[in-house]
């Protein structure tokens, strides 16, 4: 696309757009933070993610200024146009996505408190995948590259798969010992903001779509979160047929 | 005057091949010529009954030329010469059996800036259903003149001084005048030049809102580079660049997702 004949148009959409990639760097450091933070029980980190997320907050409240001055100003057609909503748009997933990395923090300083339960690995390796998807996802926002943004789409599917195998192992070691139960609620909630937070990022990526191609995603992206539907039941005999689902 | 009619028996459909909307005019293969030089290169147009079309493009582009095909308002051009078939409901407009006159009474005209006859409000409306024996009876052409005011959204400003000159009016009044002039002789088509661009945002907002209901009863072809403009009041957007029509679509597409890199850059503001 050539340049706009108004260069100070230009260049404040510019500004938008890098806005948007420091605050996707912004929000993936916090993720990366929270879950090392778990993993490690690490309390003066976890302490540093959630003091950090009011960055994050600021940044939405400029982006969120500095869309609408745009639109109230430039009155933007067709590209222009939905290069701002979709800094509106994006902007509102990274918050969410920020939230989500400072509750695990939060999370994070009740779980040191107690002995670590095993099924607290599952954190950093759903932590890994969740971290790589929002790269791509906001590497393809920078590249504008549709087909990354779909290939990271797609992954959110690996993501779901993580989150149901370990809510039903996470289910079973409660039953197991029930003293686990206060750390293992703690490791549900935080394997279901990472959960969420794969969702945002899906977001994203069909904000992207609709950002280069100008109309929205229309194909249903494959859902395989499984734990809505999950049940584990006690078994007598303690061998390998201890989960089921319904 | 020299219009060759290419095609003086031709005929157009009244529906699109995609259904839709009646089609009030279409346009097919339109060439105009100013002397040797063409402005129009092979223009294809549907315009939908009862719908506003906006014609955009940078100045030169042929929107205007392409506007003044519509109700022959090029017949008056030295020199200038149009090909392709204009039809109205199905009629070829440039055929035999058309009268210019009529057909302009069919097609009426709203001019960039506002052009009162140096006369009374009253007879500013009167003096096409007069001429055109419209209306004959005194009591007959109070009605006219009232209902056209009222439909121009004029007339509670000016039913105490109908009797003042036309020209007294301020300029966005002035153009509401020209339009309620321009229903008076009850047209089917309303092609409007640049209708705001003399007018501030105030005047500017009743014209817009006036389009927005004539729409019911009336086809409208406004030209217009007001972007904002185009995407308020149409409901259909052509984009015209050197001389051909690149793109026609609902103005929403047109405005959100534009299919032509062309189409972008105009609107976008950027060097194309």
């Amino acid at each position: 696309m050539t340049d706009h004949i108004v260069r100070s148009f230009a260049q404040e959409l510019q500004r938008l757009s890098n806005l948007i990639t420091q605050m996707g760097g912004v929000a993936e450091a916090q993720v990366d933070a929270a879950v090392k933070a778990v993993g490690r029980r690490d309390v003066t980190l976890a302490t540093q993610v959630m003091q950090a997320d009011q960055r994050i907050d600021a940044y939405e409240r400029d982006i969120d200024a500095e869309a609408i001055r745009l639109l109230a100003l430039r009155q933007p057609l067709a590209q222009d146009l939905r290069e701002i909503v979709s800094a509106l748009k994006i902007s509102s997933d990274l918050e969410r996505i920020g939230d989500y990395a400072s509750n695990i923090a939060k999370r994070s300083l009740a779980l040191a408190q107690v002995p670590a339960v095993r099924p607290v690995v599952a954190v950093p390796r759903m932590g890994r995948l969740v971290e790589a998807i929002m790269k791509d996802v906001l590497d393809a926002y920078i590249e504008r590259d549709v087909a990354k943004a779909i290939a990271a789409w797609e992954r959110d599917e690996e993501l779901d798969d993580l989150y149901t195998s370990l809510f039903r192992e996470v289910l079973t070691y409660m039953m197991e010992d029930p003293r686990t139960i206060t750390p293992c609620t703690h490791l549900l909630f935080m394997a279901k903001n990472l959960e969420r937070i794969g969702d945002h990022a899906t977001n994203i990526a069909e904000t992207i779509h609709f950002l280069v191609v100008g109309a929205p995603l229309r194909v249903e992206r494959p859902k395989s979160d499984g734990s809505s539907f999950a049940v584990v039941t006690p078994s007598s005999d303690n061998d390998s047929d201890r989960t089921g689902q319904a | 005057m020299s219009v060759q009619t290419q095609f003086p028996t031709a005929s157009a459909p009244l529906r699109s091949a995609t259904g839709g909307p009646l089609l009030k005019m279409v346009a097919r293969d339109v060439k105009v010529f100013y002397g040797a030089k063409q402005a129009l290169k092979g223009i294809d147009l549907e315009i939908q009954e009862n719908r506003v079309m906006a014609l955009i493009g940078p100045s030169g582009c042929g929107k205007s030329t392409f506007l003044r095909c519509l109700n022959r308002m090029n017949d008056t051009i030295e020199n200038c010469r149009v090909e392709g078939l204009i039809a109205l409901d199905g009629e070829d407009v440039y055929g035999h059996a058309i009268d210019a006159v009529q057909l302009r009474a069919r097609v009426g005209m709203v001019f960039q800036k506002p052009n009162p006859f140096p006369k009374s409000i009253y007879d500013n409306i009167a003096y096409g259903p007069r001429i055109h024996g419209i209306a004959t009876h005194r009591d007959e052409l109070d009605e006219i003149v009232q209902t056209s005011l009222e439909r121009a959204g004029l007339w509670n400003e000016v039913k105490d001084r109908l009797r003042e000159p036309g020209t007294g009016l301020s300029g966005g009044q002035q153009q509401r005048l020209c339009i309620a002039r321009a229903i008076a002789v009850s047209p089917e088509v309303i092609l409007m030049d640049e209708p705001c661009s003399a007018l501030d945002p105030i005047a500017t907002a009743h014209i817009e809102e006036l389009i927005d209901e004539l729409r019911e009863n009336y086809t409208i072809v406004i030209v217009t580079h007001n972007m904002q403009q185009a995407a308020r009041v149409s409901q259909k957007t052509a984009f015209f660049h050197l001389g051909e029509m690149v793109e026609c679509d609902d103005t929403e597409e047109i405005f959100t997702n534009p299919r032509d890199e062309r189409t972008q850059g105009y609107i976008t503001g950027r060097y194309g």
